[in-house]
């Protein structure tokens, strides 16, 4: 017998001795799939319970991670106080792009919402106010005819109703599906801004995790006053393209918030426990009437 | 009208003889003198921008520039402006709405240019400034898609009163190669994505976007520069004389509503 034959016997019985594991079965042991939370910055778990608790703000590192438009709509607006505008509007299929109407079915399913964007009038802490919430679990919250014109037509609500707008920008920027006419939705969301400007209004933009692309490249630069949350992505470009054009490896900072800031396109970054209190001094400021409100 | 499929535009339109705006500018305008910089950063080499007559009407000249070779690649950066680039041309359309020029836009570009320096400058926030500001720039604004009309680096120098495309050029949300890798994972397939993102002249006539459409001789633009020259040119004259004609509040409603009713959707 040569030597390697004695240790594979010797290896099958070992093998033969050790007691069958069985393969984990569903519903033998529950581990909930959101017991925990691993953050996508810094690499971080911990308990969701906690993360949730904060805010969805890692504790480690900071980042302010992403909100349904419900959770944000919760944090930010007074109780009860949301009117929504254009609740019925939903996406066609203007290019014929295969499966569009599918998976638009399925995100409307997911998300409660019928695009990537909710606008309607609410207060905060007593400020009356046009709001646009960008849900990035929407189809990343890409700009399509819907988003465009619930957006043009929030701006031109607020002018008519000599209303300032808050808007919580998230995307991954134009929506390819609709091909051109995704683009076009960058001048008209832009001259919406515009008119409402040149009528005296005051417009808040709000960069959250991630904006990107042709939002970045819209209305979500031309707030009067641009504020953004800590560690949120905001860039033009995606940075695998850049890499891609460069061949180098980018700072891990590179898009964030905090660069941002420090070339000059954003005026102030803000905490998520501090938003609210910030647009609304910023709105009392601006010499907006405060009404009764509840929390 | 061209049977051409989109495909076959693409590659009349990368056609290495194809005219750029170094031929068209000396043939349609006269006495050009070119302005540099953005009075901000610096002067970008893709974009040309500049003063000049239009027949007998002077006219404000802003364009993005293919090179025609390796070396004029390099200059212009193949056509892909920095954020200092978009800024120029809106220095050089406010100067144009102070002195009522008329703003003439020749769009070939791929795209905004990608990298670490256009971030740092604000690439988003110059597109974003420059559809802000054109929509109610108070003067009369023509934008001509010469070859590639490459998604926000166009729409940049693209809002406008009527946008015209040459019979070959191509404008989209996304490059054909951008979004087969998207779509499929794989850049190769650019021909099924060109086809199916609908960006010829004729598609975009029937979504509002494209306003007229400027023939080519026949193979092509580069078959003749002169006889292209001589057709952008002639669109361009009457459609200065039409819209100089024209009041510029209701110009700019005009302006306005053309961008404000493109979009599909059910309520």
């Amino acid at each position: 017998m040569a030597i390697e034959d004695l240790f594979k016997i010797v290896k099958e019985r070992f093998v033969a001795e050790q007691p069958a594991v069985p393969a984990a079965q569903e519903g033998d042991v529950e581990i909930p799939q959101d017991l925990l939370f691993k953050c996508p910055r810094c690499g971080a778990v911990v308990y969701n319970r906690e993360f949730t608790a904060a805010m969805k703000v890692c504790p480690k590192c900071n980042y302010h991670a992403r909100l349904t438009w419900q959770e944000r709509l919760e944090l930010t607006a007074d109780k009860d106080s949301f009117v929504e505008l254009d609740a019925d509007m939903k996406s066609l299929n203007p290019i014929g792009f295969p499966k569009y109407e599918d998976k638009i079915a399925k995100m409307q399913q997911q998300c409660d919402m019928n695009d990537a964007i909710k606008t309607g009038v609410c207060t905060i802490r007593g400020y009356r106010t046009v709001i646009g919430i960008m849900d990035s679990h929407f189809f990343m919250a890409s700009m399509g005819s819907v988003v465009g014109e619930k957006i043009a037509r929030a701006f031109e609500y607020a002018t008519e109703h000599n209303l300032p707008v808050v808007m919580f920008t998230a995307s991954g920027g134009a929506r390819m599906q609709e091909g051109i006419i995704s683009l076009m939705q960058m001048a008209k969301t832009s001259g919406a801004v515009k008119r409402h400007s040149d009528a005296g209004g005051l417009y808040i933009s709000v960069m959250t995790d991630p904006t990107t692309g042709g939002v970045t490249a819209s209305f979500a630069s031309l707030g009067d006053i641009i504020l953004a949350e800590p560690k949120v992505l905001i860039g033009f470009a995606g940075r695998r393209v850049i890499q891609d054009t460069i061949r180098q490896r980018l700072p891990d900072d590179f898009q964030s918030a905090e660069f941002q800031e420090k070339c000059g396109f954003v005026d102030m970054i803000v905490e998520r426990g501090m938003m609210r209190k910030r647009i609304s001094n910023i709105l009392k400021l601006h010499g907006f009437p405060k009404e009764a409100y509840r929390r | 009208m061209s049977n051409l499929t989109a495909c076959e535009r693409l590659e009349l339109i990368r056609h290495k003889d194809r005219p750029t705006v170094n031929d068209y500018i000396p043939a349609m305008f006269t006495r050009f003198m070119e302005f540099h910089g953005d009075r901000l950063f610096g002067d970008d080499a893709a974009i040309i921008g500049g003063i000049g007559y239009l027949s007998d009407t002077p006219v404000t000249v802003i364009a993005q520039v293919k090179g025609r070779n390796l070396e004029e690649n390099k200059r212009t950066n193949f056509s892909m402006p920095h954020p200092e680039g978009y800024r120029k041309a809106l220095r050089l359309a406010k100067q144009a709405e102070k002195f009522h020029r008329p703003v003439i836009c020749l769009v070939d570009t791929p795209g905004a240019f990608c990298g670490v320096e256009a971030e740092e400058r604000g690439q988003g926030e110059a597109i974003a400034r420059n559809l802000y500001e054109f929509m109610t720039l108070r003067t009369p604004v023509i934008s001509v898609v010469l070859g590639e009309g490459g998604s926000g680096g166009a729409l940049a120098l693209a809002v406008c009163d009527e946008l015209a495309m040459l019979e070959n050029a191509l404008y989209s949300v996304i490059s054909p190669r951008g979004a087969a890798s998207i779509l499929w994972k794989d850049g190769t397939k650019e021909k099924e994505a060109c086809e199916m993102l609908k960006i010829t002249a004729e598609d975009l006539v029937k979504f509002g976007v494209c306003d007229k459409i400027i023939a080519e001789p026949t193979g092509g633009a580069h078959m003749s520069k002169e006889q292209t020259a001589d057709n952008i040119y002639e669109y361009l004259v009457d459609a200065v004389y039409r819209l100089k004609k024209s009041d510029i509040d209701e110009l700019l409603e005009k302006r306005y509503a053309k961008f404000r009713k493109i979009g599909m959707f059910t309520e």
